[in-house]
């Protein structure tokens, strides 16, 4: 890829997958809101932070995406009422299992952030950036990249 | 023990209480068992247990061509500890009703994997081999070898603690004691202990040997759907040629189907062609199930898979504050 080319130039590329009801209006609030966060995340749209299946994450490494950034509703909040819920169980085996594997934790976050907090979004995405800028391009896991 | 196990399924067929008995014959070549279907009492005698018997004889239930569960009305199966859990998986994910099994536990203590008594003769072909209580004495073209029996066990019976059938009907012989039922994953923690780089280089090392035949899917007695993501194309999940990341995604992504599922019965490493340690990632899903969850896989018919199911308050240090 170009981006990786120049370790200098380089920019992360973070997928955000963020649930309808709160974390992608978490996001358009944000944006309303003309709050400032690095332009390094990618927008993917799902109806329920249960709907990510861990595929979804595992392919997007493999894709060449730097990170991925889950972002659903506060426990209790889902608007499907159990979604998060399940979506958390998924986590919570997926996210051990690539540190496991020697995946770098930061290069996968999971997070909740509701309609209203437009501010905590920019500092999530934020904070992710930093993190995953740190650890560099991704090299493992990727399609065509000898690690 | 094989005298009483074949008494008993004798009796079975006499009372009229199978119309069908899954259990282990001997195998045509020296190590191995072979599945065995029993239709009428006097083919009983066919019947063996020992630690050659490694088969899951659960799987027969679910992915058999035959459908024997649809074309008989009760079944009876030989099964050892992990098996016992497939059939309580089974049971609580509705593939069986357990009204309709005749469960007939057999106490286990490890069964033999072939490939490191293989390993242990330099890959010279064994033509005879014979179990006494703590050894096997392996024979073949010009030599004669004497191994302690637990060095052969299969992986997934060295950190064994469910030796019995959680659920059974019938026990032959005597049920094994063990210190304590609950798992421990000494493998799993050492192995966490090292850097990321080790762990991932170890990862890539030995997965790059997988050929991708899905011996490990279709031997797994969790593996039961009618049509598994790696056969889908559209979407295609996963590139068809054995490409590293491929591959790995592929083990990956199986072992998370199988979370909270897997019995750790080791089904899928005894047929693995090139003798990957597929366990690994299955027994680290398990522990962190086991950890977060307090959930064994296969111990209890009324209790929900861990995926299926959830808990409003745990633990989620996991998720960014």
């Amino acid at each position: 890829m170009q981006e990786t080319k120049n370790k200098k130039d380089w920019q992360p590329k973070i997928l955000a997958i963020l649930c309808n009801w709160c974390s992608y209006a978490g996001a358009d609030l944000a944006g309303v809101s003309r709050i400032q966060y690095p332009p390094n995340i990618r927008v993917l749209r799902v109806p329920c932070s249960g709907r990510v299946d861990p595929m979804f994450i595992l392919k997007s490494l493999q894709n060449g995406f730097d990170g991925v950034l889950v972002s659903g509703c506060h426990p209790g909040d889902c608007h499907y009422l159990s979604g998060n819920y399940n979506a958390r169980r998924k986590f919570a085996v997926l996210k051990p299992l690539l540190e496991y594997i020697g995946i770098e934790p930061e290069r996968v976050q999971f997070s909740w952030v509701s309609a209203g907090e437009g501010e905590r979004f920019a500092e999530v995405v934020t904070k992710v950036t930093n993190e995953i800028r740190k650890v560099g391009p991704a090299k493992r896991l990727v399609k065509g990249v000898d690690s | 023990m094989i005298k009483a196990l074949r008494e008993e399924v004798r009796r079975l067929f006499e009372e009229k209480k199978v119309d069908l008995v899954i259990g282990w014959g001997k195998g045509s070549l020296p190590m191995t068992a072979t599945p065995v279907f029993i239709h009428k009492a006097e083919d009983v005698e066919q019947l063996i247990w020992d630690e050659t018997c490694s088969n899951n004889l659960a799987v027969y239930l679910t992915k058999d061509k035959r459908q024997l569960v649809q074309t008989n009305q009760k079944i009876g199966i030989v099964v050892k500890g992990c098996d016992g859990r497939s059939l309580v998986l089974y049971a609580v994910e509705n593939q069986i009703k357990r009204e309709n099994l005749v469960i007939i536990g057999v106490p286990c203590n490890g069964v033999i994997d072939k490939k490191k008594v293989l390993k242990q003769t330099e890959g010279k072909e064994v033509l005879s081999a014979r179990f006494e209580k703590e050894r096997m004495v392996v024979e073949g073209r010009g030599f004669k070898t004497e191994i302690t029996k637990s060095d052969m066990l299969s992986r997934s019976c060295i950190h064994c603690n469910h030796p019995n059938a959680p659920v059974y009907d019938i026990f032959i012989g005597e049920p094994i004691n063990t210190d304590s039922d609950v798992a421990v994953y000494p493998d799993v923690e050492a192995f966490e202990k090292l850097d990321c780089e080790t762990r991932w280089k170890d990862m890539v090392e030995s997965y790059s040997q997988c050929i991708r035949c899905y011996a490990c899917r279709n031997v797994c007695p969790s593996c039961y759907c009618t049509e598994c993501f790696v056969d889908q194309n559209d979407p295609q999940w996963i590139g068809k040629s054995p490409e590293i990341t491929d591959t790995l995604i592929f083990h990956l992504n199986r072992n998370l189907h199988v979370a909270g599922r897997c019995v750790e019965c080791g089904a899928c490493e005894r047929a693995c062609p090139a003798d990957i340690d597929l366990l690994r990632l299955n027994r680290k899903i398990s522990k962190e199930i086991l950890e977060r969850f307090n959930f064994t896989a296969g111990l209890d018919i009324d209790e929900k898979p861990a995926l299926a199911s959830f808990c409003e308050n745990e633990k989620q240090d996991f998720i960014m504050g």
